[in-house]
């Protein structure tokens, strides 16, 4: 589309009616997508008129790998998903591997999933907020943001080694029990991040500039949230009363008090709050379940033949040693049913389930996963169509678009 | 829930239903799946369609006796909870089912991926081009029978040079 009509004869009066449209075109490398996303923006002046997303540049075929790794190779793929949030896909693939096996973890190994899940998730929350913020222009907000989540990281460190795609968990278990740094570091976090949580409350929940860029922006409705399959945070800040830690509580959720965030207002504001108000919630819960970490193993009996027994199991026993070789001989392995399931978690973006099929192998016959940022980016042209170009980041960063797990 | 399915197999004259984990699948012939789904979205109170995938199953070695793909649409009712799976199957030479987009806007973009991962042709979708992969792909990836470092696409990619761009 040329920048001016082929007739245009000098005098840039704006006051005429505009007869076409500008085509703008939005990334896929640029600073404010934050991923790599494309997308064509049709403008008449500066509102927009349509948006056509145009997906797939981070396509790398998570599903088609999940058919040729085992199921604990294939968390390190699930990592790269959601990759501000890794423990969540972690815990949300094992928690669908273990059902398809029909084997239920231990309570210490429940408890510890929950805490990085929840970690994971004022993580994941921060990010956003922190990209929202400083689109809009507050860049304090985002350095704020920045601080605790460094600390996260520092937890998921001493935890599994790892501080950004951890890959913590396993069939049946963890990778490492809970070191005593780690829950020290855990303690810490849970005493010292109120205080900068409130501290970017003061920030932003009642700054101006702020609220005008996001207030009544890409506003949806609760029945649209519904029939467009939306879930998470976005969903709540529409009046969903929706949230699977509650209504089909997994692992240890049912132990711990806490509520769910919800909002009427459907629009960028509203999911900015209820973000906000979740990192508390979640915050409550790593707090019960750090100070209630029951005793006992982090991983189900080895007699299941799942897990990898202990190394003085391996050195001291012929059952440990035999057991070591079944699980990781190449034509043994574990054995899973002939079946399909479909299991979900909440994670921090919203509903993240992974629909496995097993074949009799340790490999998943298909892996499907259930990627929240995929439905949620679908919404894109609907909630921007008659904004103006520069609300199309504050959109794009309340729907908290991933594309790694956007295109997979 | 079962009376529900009860009245599902009298009036649409269900394949099989069975429950694995606690999960009721029902498995309904293709011509009936539109009605179907249009009746559990607005007298069962199905509001939600989570997920729309789809099953390859050439190399499965128990393979269902209706057809090679099974398509898999998640269904949540979000005032009860509830969850059902309805399955549908169809081949390669009959792979086209009729699309979900008028009840649910959801299906859209999901249905684009099944087209373009399986190459499963939706009728009545209003915008079915490849979602994930370049318009120029000509083959379905997620088909069991398309090898898992491709056939050479990426060999073929043009190459453009820092003069050229």
């Amino acid at each position: 589309m040329p920048l001016y009509r082929a007739d245009f004869v000098g005098n840039l009066a704006h006051d005429e009616p505009q007869e076409y449209l500008w085509t703008m075109n939005l990334g896929p490398q640029h600073p404010a997508t934050h991923t790599t996303l494309r997308l064509v923006l049709k403008l008449e002046g500066e509102r927009v008129v349509d948006a056509m997303p145009d997906i797939g540049y981070l396509h790398s075929g998570f599903e088609k790998l999940g058919e040729h790794l085992n199921y604990n190779q294939y968390v390190v793929v699930t990592d790269r998903m959601n990759y501000c949030s890794c423990v969540a896909n972690n815990v949300a693939w094992h928690l669908a591997v273990e059902k398809l096996l029909g084997i239920d973890v231990p309570p210490r190994c429940q408890y510890l999933r929950v805490i990085v899940t929840e970690l994971a998730r004022i993580a994941d929350h921060l990010v956003c907020n922190a990209a929202v913020g400083l689109d809009a222009g507050a860049f304090t907000f985002f350095m704020y943001a920045f601080n605790p989540r460094e600390q996260i990281y520092r937890i998921l460190e001493a935890l599994c080694g790892a501080r950004f795609t951890n890959s913590y968990t396993r069939v049946g278990g963890v990778m490492y029990d809970a070191s005593p740094t780690a829950i020290s570091l855990i303690r810490e976090f849970v005493r010292t991040f109120p205080r900068a949580l409130n501290d970017m409350e003061q920030l932003l929940n009642r700054n101006r500039i702020f609220i005008d860029r996001t207030k009544g922006i890409g506003v949806l409705t609760k029945e649209e949230a519904i029939n467009r399959g939306v879930t998470g945070p976005i969903a709540r800040a529409s009046g969903v009363t929706r949230d699977l830690r509650k209504d089909e509580p997994y692992l240890a959720y049912r132990d711990f008090d806490f509520d769910i965030c919800c909002a009427t207002g459907g629009d960028c504001y509203a999911r900015y709050l209820v973000r906000m108000a979740e990192m508390r919630e979640s915050l409550k819960i790593v707090q019960q379940a750090v100070e209630n970490l029951p005793t006992g193993p982090v991983n189900v009996d080895v007699g299941l033949r799942v897990t990898l027994p202990e190394k003085p199991q391996v050195f001291g026993t012929i059952e440990g040693l035999i057991q070591h070789f079944e699980i990781l001989m190449w034509n043994r392995g574990f054995q899973t049913p002939w079946g399909e399931v479909y299991s979900a978690i909440e994670a921090p973006n919203g509903e993240l389930g992974f629909y496995i099929v097993g074949d009799g192998t340790d490999r998943a016959y298909r892996a499907r996963c259930r990627p929240p940022s995929f439905i949620h980016f679908a919404l894109f042209p609907h909630l921007i169509r008659g904004h103006r170009l520069s609300d199309v980041v504050a959109v794009l960063g309340s729907l908290n678009i991933i594309a790694a797990e956007l295109d997979r | 829930m079962s009376s529900t399915v009860r009245y599902l197999q009298e009036v649409f004259g269900l394949l099989e239903e069975y429950e694995f984990r606690g999960q009721r699948q029902v498995v309904v012939p293709r011509e009936k799946l539109f009605e179907l789904l249009k009746f559990l979205k607005e007298t069962c109170g199905f509001d939600m369609l989570v997920d729309v995938t789809c099953v390859d199953y050439l190399t499965y070695p128990c393979p269902p006796r209706w057809g090679r793909f099974g398509l898999v649409y998640n269904l949540l009712a979000t005032e009860t909870g509830e969850r059902l799976i309805v399955r549908t199957f169809c081949d390669v030479e009959t792979a086209v089912v009729p699309s979900v987009v008028p009840l649910w806007e959801a299906a859209n973009w999901l249905e684009r991926e099944v087209w373009d991962m399986f190459g499963i042709r939706f009728e009545g979708h209003p915008d079915l081009r490849r979602i994930l992969l370049p318009e120029e792909f000509t083959d379905h990836p997620l088909r069991k029978d398309y090898p898992l470092q491709g056939k050479g696409e990426r060999h073929n990619l043009p190459v453009i040079t820092r003069a050229e761009g």
